[in-house]
């Protein structure tokens, strides 16, 4: 089949570039310029999809974003699948491959017709309401049906090749829209010296003035916009985004677009290319002038394909050359229509009638459409289309609009295409994603932006204003008005001239009326995307829905991805009139973001892949990559995990290192550690008043163990602080807890104790830590450093300055592992040559180096708590059994020493922090396991605590766990039951949870 | 000088340093950009990094300072330098002093002689950041890919320095000449933004300098 | 994305700079021992949850560290103000300003 609608002359087509597609599986040709949906009607395609609910038949209607039907997906690949992408809005391009989300299995065939039939009865008005009334598991049943009926498309399964990104945009003056207000706009806007952006959805700028039949100073409009746009690429301060949807209007005049790169090109962007960019757009002023959306009529059969908008036919007719029938019956309310009949005229086309539901219309277009011959009845309007897969006649009868009636039998006439008009819906969309409520102006008949707190103007056809010369004049105030709010100074601009026409109002008319009642008459389709009828709309109002948000989602009308652009307004009429109330009092349902969809990719941008979140390493991280390490996330940084040797798993390697650690030495890269530089006369009163601990005696050259809480008295972070000078303290945190504790410090000390001299600096990058750990630590850092390490000179608890490896290090004598240990901080420049250093000289000493498994194992084998694992918010001090680390006396009420004197934290049954020692030594109990005293009880047993860390140990040659349990401290002894999801128990002994060297002896060698 | 701080010097005589970017190699990488880079990359490296702690509105502070380094004290998202020093406003009462390298321990004895007596804190974090130059005609689009803040010259004039958000990380944008930028970067994150930044700026071409 | 006045930086920022502290003005009681487990209560857990003006607590992250309250309208998001720790609003809920700020449009 050859293109059989392209017309031999005219449109923005280049037809010496035919480009190839496919649709369905059937190979098609169009030309570039071209939309898919302009090539499928060039191509004589009809049927495009079925419908969600009925599974009708279904073809294109319009021409631009509000298209319902052809929402089409695209790709030839599986991972070039894009889904629901409107025909209407896609570029050709050679090579596209679309095919229907809906009409399994082929769109041509009724035999999901009878389904259709079937879901008629099944899925009635207000499906989705009921459904979610019943049990949820007959939603299941449902969901499957209609996800394989509904034309919701599929994402692809292979990873998408494109690129993506985002583009953060600042402006004085965000237009949207490229059409005639928009271009006004921007040029006067522009001509100010503002920063200026503007964007269009469309392939091209200028909206209507592509296609219009109106002249702009006696010349074609489309030669006007080339003017303009030539000045406004000129213009250092404009950017133009074509292809670019603005599709949210968030708060701050903050808009979002997305902007289509190379969608038009191919599936996958050309080489180096992005297929899309996201714009985040900070505005200080914006125009909307997103123009309007012709409004269909409602009448019975107005969904078989040959129903279409008459704006649409202009358009596909003069910008594509194409001819989307043969016979063209107009059914109207307005004047505008008629510019249609002229261009079908002028294509040298048949108008077989215009329905106008005016008693006697006598605007300019009017009268010379009568002029050209063509028959024209008033009063009256298409009531009925005939056909099943096309249309084949139009039934026209006179019409009693006021009293919603039928008054003639009217004629049949033979047509393939009918046109309706019934007005124009302003396109508030964006306007309203604010929650600015649209209001109604019944002089026009349409719904208006209403106030918005943001900073913007509308202009044109959004404004209601739709005559050209009004629109333009419209949008050069608005982008006059935009500049000055942004703080330039107004800017004249000459208005291009325009034809004036006599335009006469536009009658009421939504619903057509039928012989039969609406019920009973054949479906009147007022939302085609969500399969809304006009008799599922009178249907809710009976039920009782009465707002106008209740029947939005009793029928689903303007659900998803349509928003209701074209049916929003019809659906609401008809409410209205159920209901017998008016539209101003009905009101519009709000409009939600996103306008259009918008991809994944474009969502996504660049954080994806190794892009997808900040990775932060230590100075030694090349050294863990080349000795094989495995990394553990802890918050953002890579900690090596464990360092397994050839064939050993996690557990092999952990217990290796354990005891390497246990019987010689090990090292660990400490760095991540959060570490805070303290200086002021007030530090040591400020560590008072934040940790749990006292710190007024701790002297220079020491270090001290301290809990943090919160004001309610529960435990939030740890670490050792160690008293540099006198006015001099070095803070560490846990990993995770590090940020956290700097705003933490910084809220009390900026916002309930300023007068406190004190600053916080942190310095955890600045620092890297290595800790050697383990009874030959001592002998093998005194290999590299020339401080005094005998145990009198540098005792437990304490620090040192001195060199190690040549590179002047702070040496701190603490241990998390209850051996002999010591943590050298050197500035991190120079520590991965330390860290090396060591680990030469530590070889004869058998130093492993370990990772953070090991760690906690062996931190677990001395109780030592983790934050954020063994505590979860809810525990005090008390709790971890740790009471010797609270100030009892200190005389300020330091944070959380109120809130754990509340009663409900001195109660006995608490659940406190004890050791579990499993009856088999070597089950390891599952961390976060329920704990119950007996495990036959019937469930819900009644459960005593859980289980917060476990591991096997290797040292100890059995399995050990801390666990909270209720009131644990007393019932050491006693057993406790772990029932596993598998059926089986644990068994387990409650201890202490200091399982190794009780006494300490060994960190104080 | 007052023995209630603890500072010494940090930094080795000699002993081999190896920046946030080391392991990019970034030397090897010299030449082999494009001949015509949208975006040349240059790693400022191993300086001294001090932060500098007072009150603003003392003016015996900002005389000390002034006193002691030849430079005003910048008011709010200002930077000012002389040479190869730089002093750059961090907050209301924090500033960033960069020096050249090896030169931070003597110059914090020297704040710290005029500042005797203050309530004051200097902290070095020479080790825990690293600055990253970008110069070119793309810069601009790549730091408006990267960053929320708006990089136009009229709000983000030469000598401005600001605070936010970078991709997923934070750091400090610093505008030094007509096509050339800074980025203060954390040495744990510098290895995310070097490969955002080799991301971001493909389209235009990436170039390293020495 | 809100765009906020950080009353230190002196200029508008993204709202990804900053984080939310929550309600503002609550201040630490000096005596926390003299509060009976009630106004402990109080203190610690109860928050105010207007439909309209609210002043927030919030910190300028990734900018200069420096928290700060800000007067924010919770139906229109509409921030009216901000102002240093220490310093009063001059919007409020009682007084006469906020209807105007709101009536006028003020964008912070």
């Amino acid at each position: 089949m050859s293109q059989v609608n392209r017309l031999a002359t005219g449109g923005r087509i280049d037809r010496s570039q035919p480009l190839n597609f496919s649709f369905n599986g059937q190979s098609y040709q169009g030309f570039v310029g071209d939309t898919l949906a302009a090539a499928l009607l060039a191509n004589g395609v009809d049927i495009v999809g079925r419908s969600f609910k009925y599974s009708r038949p279904r073809g294109i209607v319009a021409a631009g974003s509000e298209e319902p039907n052809a929402v089409l997906q695209i790709g030839s690949t599986e991972a070039a699948q894009i889904p629901n992408v409107r025909a209407t809005q896609q570029a050709l391009y050679a090579g596209l491959v679309a095919s229907s989300t809906n009409g399994w299995p082929s769109v041509n065939t009724d035999l999901m017709g009878i389904l259709g039939k079937v879901g008629g009865k099944v899925m009635p008005p207000g499906f989705y309401y009921k459904t979610f009334m019943y049990p949820q598991n007959l939603w299941l049943t449902y969901e499957k049906y209609i996800r394989k009926a509904a034309g919701l498309g599929r994402a692809p399964k292979a990873a998408d090749p494109d690129s993506y990104d985002y583009m953060n945009q600042h402006c004085d003056v965000l237009i949207v829209g490229g059409g005639a207000a928009g271009l006004a706009a921007a040029l006067v806007a522009g001509r100010s010296g503002a920063r200026v952006i503007l964007a269009d959805e469309q392939e091209e700028f200028g909206g209507s003035l592509l296609s219009t039949r109106e002249t702009l100073d006696g010349k074609p409009a489309s030669e006007w916009v080339t003017k303009v746009l030539a000045e406004l690429a000129s213009m250092p301060e404009v950017t133009l985004l074509p292809r670019a949807t603005v599709h949210g209007y968030h708060d701050h005049n903050f808009l979002t677009i997305h902007q289509r790169l190379t969608d038009h090109l191919g599936e996958i962007a050309p080489m180096g290319m992005l297929r899309q960019r996201m714009h985040r757009v900070r505005a200080k002023c914006v125009v909307l002038a997103t123009g309007a959306h012709e409004r269909p009529l409602v009448y019975a059969n107005n969904d078989v394909p040959g129903n279409m908008l008459a704006d649409a036919v202009s358009t596909y007719v003069r910008r594509y050359g194409v001819a989307p029938g043969k016979q063209l019956v107009l059914s109207t309310n307005n004047d505008y229509a008629y510019r249609v009949v002229l261009d079908w005229l002028d294509a040298g086309l048949q108008v077989v009638a215009v329905a106008d539901a005016r008693s006697n219309p006598r605007g300019s277009w009017v009268e010379e459409a009568r002029k050209r011959g063509v028959r024209i009845l008033t009063g009256s309007a298409v009531v009925e289309a005939a056909g099943s897969k096309r249309v084949t006649a139009a039934r026209i009868c006179a019409i009693d609009v006021q009293n919603h009636k039928v008054t003639s039998p009217g004629e049949v006439l033979d047509c393939d295409l009918i046109v309706s008009s019934g007005g124009y819906s302003p396109v508030v969309h964006l306007a309203s994603h604010l929650g600015g409520k649209p209001t109604w102006r019944e002089d026009i008949l349409a719904f208006v932006p209403g106030d918005g707190l943001q900073k913007r103007f509308c202009a044109g056809a959004v404004n209601g204003v739709f005559g050209l010369a009004d629109a333009l004049a419209n949008g050069v105030e608005a982008g006059v008005s935009a500049a000055v709010e942004a703080g330039y100074k107004a800017v004249s601009a000459s208005v291009p001239q325009v034809v004036v026409h006599l335009e006469e109002p536009t009658q009421a008319l939504f619903q057509v009326p039928h012989d039969k009642p609406t019920a009973r008459a054949p479906k009147q389709f007022v939302d085609l995307q969500n399969d809304v009828t006009a008799a599922g709309i009178e249907l809710a109002t009976r039920e009782g829905f009465e707002s106008v948000e209740h029947v939005k989602r009793y029928t689903a009308l303007g659900f998803g991805t349509d928003q209701g652009k074209l049916g929003n307004i019809n659906g609401l009429a008809i409410a209205a009139r159920s209901l017998g109330i008016s539209i101003a009092q009905m009101g519009t349902t709000m409009f939600r973001p996103n306008y259009t969809p918008v991809t994944f990719g474009a969502v996504a941008g660049r954080h994806c892949g190794e892009l997808f979140e900040a990775k932060r390493y230590t100075a030694m991280q090349s050294w863990h990559l080349q000795n094989g390490a495995e990394f553990e996330d802890v918050g953002q940084w890579k900690r090596p995990w464990y360092f397994p040797k050839a064939g050993e798993d996690l557990h092999g390697a952990v217990a290796r290192e354990c005891l390497a650690v246990r019987n010689a030495v090990g090292i660990l890269d400490a760095s991540t550690l959060g570490k805070i530089d303290i200086q002021g006369p007030d530090a040591r009163e400020f560590l008072n008043r934040v940790y749990s601990n006292a710190w007024t005696k701790l002297d220079v050259g020491k270090a001290r163990y301290g809990l943090m809480c919160k004001e309610d008295g529960m435990v939030f972070d740890d670490g050792v602080t160690a008293c540099l000078a006198d006015n001099h303290f070095l803070m560490t945190t846990t990993t995770g807890g590090a940020a956290r504790v700097m705003e933490w410090l910084e809220i009390y000390h900026q916002t309930e104790w300023p007068e406190l001299k004190v600053y916080f600096t942190s310095v955890t990058d600045h620092w890297a830590t290595m800790t050697l750990s383990g009874p030959n630590s001592r002998k093998l850092l005194a290999e590299v450093t020339d401080i005094d390490l005998d145990k009198d000179a540098f005792p437990f608890m304490t620090w040192k300055e001195g060199q190690v490896g040549g590179v002047p290090a702070r040496v701190f004598r603490i241990s998390f592992t209850g051996e002999l240990s010591y943590e050298v901080n050197v500035q991190a420049d120079y520590a991965l040559g330390v860290w090396e250093k060591i680990i030469e000289a530590g070889k004869k000493h058998g130093l492993t180096p370990y990772g953070t498994e090991t760690m906690h194992v062996l931190r677990a084998e001395k109780g030592f708590i983790i934050v954020g694992q063994d505590t979860d918010g809810s525990v005090t001090p008390d709790d971890l059994n740790m009471g010797w680390c609270v100030g009892r006396t200190k005389p300020f009420s330091w944070i959380g020493w109120r809130g754990m004197n509340r009663e409900d934290c001195t109660r006995e049954e608490r659940k406190q922090l004890v050791g579990l020692k499993p009856i088999d030594p070597s089950k390891v109990l599952p961390e976060g396991a329920q704990l119950v005293r007996d495990p036959k009880q019937p469930i819900p047993m009644d459960m005593v605590g859980h289980v917060t860390s476990s591991y096997a140990s290797a040292a100890l040659k059995h399995s050990i766990a801390m666990a909270l349990v209720k009131g644990g401290l007393k019932r050491i002894g006693e057993r406790v039951f772990a029932p596993l999801v598998d059926g089986s128990v644990i068994e387990a002994e409650i201890v202490s949870s200091v399982f190794y060297d009780p006494k300490g002896d060994r960190q104080n060698v | 000088m007052s023995n209630s701080i603890n500072v010494y010097q940090q930094r080795p005589a000699a002993a081999h340093a190896e920046s946030p970017l080391f392991h990019a190699e970034l030397d090897q990488l010299v030449g082999k950009g494009p001949a015509k880079a949208g975006v040349t990359l240059r790693e400022k490296k191993l300086l001294g990094h001090l932060t500098l702690r007072g009150d603003a509105k003392d003016s015996a502070f900002a005389g000390a300072v002034h006193q002691a380094l030849g430079l005003e004290l910048p008011s709010a998202l200002m930077l000012v330098a002389a040479g190869e020093t730089s002093l750059q406003w961090l907050g209301p009462d924090e500033w960033l002093l960069v020096v050249p390298s090896g030169t931070e321990f003597a110059v914090e004895q020297k704040l710290r002689a005029a500042l005797d007596g203050q309530h004051i804190s200097i902290v070095n974090v020479s080790g825990g950041q690293t600055l990253l130059e970008l110069s070119g005609p793309k810069v601009r689009d790549v730091l408006m890919k990267s960053s929320s803040y708006d990089v136009h010259p009229s709000n983000f004039p030469v000598g401005k320095a600001v605070g936010t958000v970078f991709a997923k990380s934070q750091l400090v944008i610093r505008h030094t000449g007509e096509d050339t930028w800074e980025l203060v970067v954390r040495r744990s994150f510098a290895d995310y933004v070097w490969l955002w930044l080799q991301d971001a700026s493909a389209e235009f071409g990436l170039a390293i300098k020495a | 994305m809100l765009h906020i006045f950080c009353p230190h930086c002196g200029e508008l920022r993204s709202e990804e700079e900053f984080h939310a502290k929550g309600q503002a003005h609550i201040p630490r009681p000096l005596d926390p021992a003299a509060c009976t487990d009630a106004e402990w209560g109080d203190y610690l857990f109860f928050r105010d949850n207007p439909r309209g003006i609210h002043h927030e607590l919030w910190v300028h992250a990734a900018g200069c560290r420096q928290y700060f309250n800000a007067t924010r309208h919770t139906v229109t998001y509409e921030i009216l103000e901000t102002y240093k720790i220490g310093e009063k609003p001059s919007v409020t809920a009682a007084g006469g300003a906020a209807k105007q700020a709101i009536d006028q449009g003020v964008t912070a």
